[in-house]
C-alpha cells in the first residue's frame, strides 16, 4: 500500500513534473491566466497521462523497441482527441480557450515521458496510478499559477470578484503583465524557490563554485 | 583620522559573533564609500588600481546629474507651459502647498520649473531608493555577500527612466521586480544577465501599461494629454512633428524624466566614454547599427508606414535612444565582455531599436526592448568570439 502511496503523492511535492522535472512548462504557460481554464486543463492532462499510462503498460511486451515512440504517440494521440471532442460536446466555452493546448497534449513531455519512464516497465494497475499521480503533481502547480495570475490579473478567482478592480469603482489596479503568458515563468519560478528552500534536497549541486573571498581583517 | 577611529571601534561588533553579525553587509557598505577596503587578494597575480567597482559605479551615478537636472527643470518646463495653455493656474494636490511656499508656476522662469520638477522626480528617486535598497541590504544580510553599489547607478537609471506622473507603488514595484527578480535571484551584481533598472521598466511597461505608456503620462499636468514625438512620427512622418530638431536635442519636449535632452546626456555620457567606464566600442556599435538601419529603411521607402521616411538624426535624439545608448547598453555586466563582442552587441541594439520603432505597429518606442533583448545575446556573441579567437589561433600553429 505503502508503494501505491508513493507513486500517487510523490509527484505533487517531492518529484513535481513541473517544478522538478521542469517537463510540460509550455502548457503551463499558456493556460494559466484564468483558473477554470487551468482546472479543466489539469483534469484533461491527468486523464491522458492515466490512461495513455495504462493501455501502453497492458501492450508494454508487445511493443517492438525501435518503433516503441511511435506506438506511445498514436496511444497518446487517440486518447487526446477523445478528451478534446468530449470538451467540443460538452465545454465548448472551456475548449475555445484552451484552443491547441489541448491538442498539444499529445507532445506534453509529462505524458510522454511517464510513458517512456514508467509505464513501460510496470503492470497497468500501478502505471495508471503513477499517471494519475503525475497529472496531480500538474494539477497542483497549474492551479497555484493560475490563482495567482487570475487573482493579480484581473481581481478575480473562477471569475468571481475578488478584488474590486478600479475599472468597476474599487480599488484594485490589475497587473496586466499577470495575464500575458510570461508571467507564469516568474511565478513557476517563485513556486521552485519556495519549494526548494522547503525542501532542501531538490536544490541542484552548482555548475561551479567561485573562489571564496579572502579577507583580511587586520590590514588596512 | 576621527571617522576612521570610529568605524575601527565599531567592527569588532559586526564580526561573527558580535552583536550585530548580521549587518556586516551594512557596515561594510559604509566603511567602503570613506575607505578603501581591507580585504586584499592573495592568490593569482593582479593588478593594483585606486579604481574598484564603488568608485566606477559612483562615477556613473555622477554622469547622469546633467540629465537628471535637466529633466527636473524639462517636467516643470512642460508642466508649466501646458498649464498656462490649458488656463489652470496650479495643480490641485499635496505638491501646490510646497510649491506656493517655494516659487510659483511660470514657465519662463528657472527656479519654478525646478522646484516643480524636484517635486516630482525626487519622490519616485526616494521610493526607488528605499525599496530597492531594502532588497539590496536584506539580500546581502542572508546571503553574506556585500551591498553593492551598483544599485546606486540601476536606482537612478531606474528613476529617470520613469515618467512623471508614474504612481509611487508602481515605482516600489518596478524597482523589487528588477532588484529580486533580475539581479538577485541570479546571485546579485555580476551575474545578472539583464539590466536591472530595464527590467524594472520592462515590468512595469506590461504590467501597468496605461501609467507607461500613451499620451497622457508625458507632461506631470491632471488631464493633459498630448502626443509623443515617437508617437506623432509613426502617426504622420516628421511632417507631423510639432517640435522643432534644436529642441529635442536639448530636450524641451515630454517624455520619461531623463531621457529628454540629448545634449545632456552626451556630457555625461561623454565623461563616461574619457574616463573609460563606458565601453566606446558599444556606443559605436549602437549608433552605427542604428544609422544602418535607418538609412536602409530610408531608401526602401514605405507609402503606408510614414516612420520609413524618419532620418537617423530624429531617432538619435527622440524617445530613450541616447539615454539608452549611454547609461544603459554599456552597462558593464549585462554587454558583451570581449571587444569584437561589444560592436556586434552595440549594432544589434541600434538595429533592434530602429526595427521596433519602424516596423512594429504596437510600440512607438523600442530602445528598452531593444536593449533588454541584446542583454540576452551578449553571452552567446562573446561566445562565438571566443570560439572564433580559439579557431584562428589554431589554423596559425599547425
Amino acid at each position: 500500500m505503502s508503494e501505491v502511496r508513493k507513486v500517487l503523492f510523490a509527484p505533487i511535492m517531492n518529484n513535481n513534473p513541473i517544478a522538478l522535472q521542469i517537463l510540460g512548462i509550455c502548457s503551463a504557460l499558456a493556460v494559466t491566466s484564468s483558473l477554470s481554464v487551468s482546472l479543466v486543463m489539469a483534469i484533461a492532462l491527468t486523464l491522458v497521462t492515466a490512461f495513455s499510462n495504462f493501455f501502453i503498460a497492458i501492450i508494454r511486451n508487445h511493443i517492438p523497441s525501435s518503433i516503441r515512440i511511435i506506438v506511445q504517440m498514436i496511444v497518446i494521440a487517440s486518447l487526446v482527441i477523445v478528451v478534446d471532442q468530449i470538451l467540443k460536446a460538452y465545454a465548448f466555452e472551456i475548449s475555445k480557450q484552451l484552443s491547441v493546448f489541448v491538442g498539444l497534449i499529445i507532445t506534453n513531455c509529462i505524458v510522454m515521458g511517464r510513458a517512456e519512464a514508467y509505464a513501460m516497465k510496470n503492470p497497468p494497475g500501478m502505471s495508471f496510478i503513477d499517471g494519475i499521480g503525475n497529472g496531480l503533481g500538474y494539477s497542483a502547480m497549474l492551479l497555484v499559477v493560475g490563482f495567482f495570475r487570475e487573482l493579480l490579473g484581473a481581481g478575480k478567482l473562477f471569475g468571481v470578484e475578488i478584488f474590486q478592480t478600479v475599472q468597476n469603482g474599487g480599488w484594485y489596479q490589475p497587473n496586466g503583465l499577470m495575464l500575458l503568458p510570461p508571467s507564469a515563468f516568474f511565478v513557476i519560478g517563485l513556486v521552485i524557490w519556495a519549494l526548494r528552500s522547503w525542501k532542501t534536497d531538490q536544490v541542484e549541486a552548482p555548475d561551479f563554485k567561485i573562489a571564496a573571498n579572502s579577507r583580511v581583517q587586520e590590514a588596512h | 583620522m576621527g571617522l576612521r577611529k570610529v568605524l575601527d571601534d565599531m567592527e569588532p561588533h559586526f564580526h561573527t559573533g558580535g552583536k550585530y553579525e548580521n549587518w556586516y553587509a551594512l557596515y561594510e557598505a559604509v566603511d567602503t564609500i570613506f575607505y578603501r577596503p581591507s580585504s586584499v587578494t592573495k592568490a593569482s597575480s593582479h593588478v593594483r588600481d585606486a579604481v574598484d567597482m564603488k568608485r566606477i559605479m559612483i562615477l556613473v551615478w555622477m554622469c547622469t546629474f546633467p540629465a537628471m537636472f535637466f529633466g527636473m527643470y524639462n517636467i516643470g518646463f512642460q508642466a508649466n507651459t501646458a498649464m498656462e495653455a490649458m488656463g489652470v493656474a496650479s495643480p490641485d494636490t499635496w505638491r501646490h502647498s510646497i510649491i506656493g511656499a517655494l516659487s510659483g508656476y511660470s514657465a519662463a522662469s528657472l527656479w519654478d520649473n525646478m522646484i516643480y520638477g524636484a517635486l516630482h522626480f525626487l519622490p519616485v528617486y526616494l521610493v526607488t531608493f528605499i525599496v530597492g535598497g531594502f532588497w539590496e541590504v536584506l539580500f546581502a544580510a542572508v546571503r553574506k555577500h556585500e551591498v553593492n553599489e551598483g544599485f546606486f547607478v540601476t536606482s537612478i537609471l531606474f528613476a529617470l527612466s520613469l515618467p512623471a506622473t508614474i504612481p509611487l507603488w508602481q515605482v516600489a514595484l518596478g524597482i523589487t521586480f528588477g532588484v529580486v527578480l533580475a539581479k538577485e535571484v541570479f546571485g546579485g551584481t555580476g551575474k545578472n544577465f539583464l539590466n536591472p533598472a530595464l527590467a524594472g521598466r520592462a515590468f512595469l511597461f506590461f504590467a501597468y501599461p496605461a501609467s507607461m505608456s500613451g499620451d497622457a503620462v508625458w507632461t506631470a499636468v491632471d488631464g493633459f494629454s498630448g502626443a509623443t514625438a515617437l508617437s506623432q512620427l509613426a502617426a504622420d512622418g516628421v511632417a507631423g512633428l510639432s517640435v522643432a530638431w534644436s529642441d529635442a536635442f536639448f530636450g524641451f519636449v515630454q517624455g520619461s524624466m531623463g531621457e529628454t535632452s540629448t545634449f545632456a546626456i552626451l556630457i555625461g555620457g561623454g565623461a563616461l566614454l574619457v574616463m573609460r567606464i563606458a565601453a566606446w566600442r558599444i556606443v559605436a556599435g549602437v549608433f552605427l547599427g542604428m544609422l544602418g538601419v535607418s538609412v536602409l529603411f530610408n531608401l526602401i521607402g514605405s507609402d503606408t508606414n510614414p516612420m520609413f521616411a524618419t532620418p537617423w538624426y530624429w531617432h538619435l535624439v527622440l524617445g530613450g535612444f541616447a539615454f539608452g545608448m549611454m547609461y544603459m547598453a554599456t552597462d558593464p555586466v549585462s554587454a558583451s565582455m570581449t571587444n569584437t563582442g561589444k560592436w556586434f552587441y552595440g549594432a544589434l541594439i541600434g538595429i533592434m531599436v530602429v526595427l521596433i520603432r519602424v516596423v512594429n505597429p504596437a510600440y512607438p518606442e523600442g530602445m528598452m526592448l531593444a536593449i533588454l533583448f541584446a542583454n540576452l545575446f551578449s553571452p552567446f556573441i562573446d561566445h562565438f568570439v571566443v570560439q572564433a579567437n580559439i579557431k584562428r589561433r589554431k589554423a596559425r600553429n599547425v
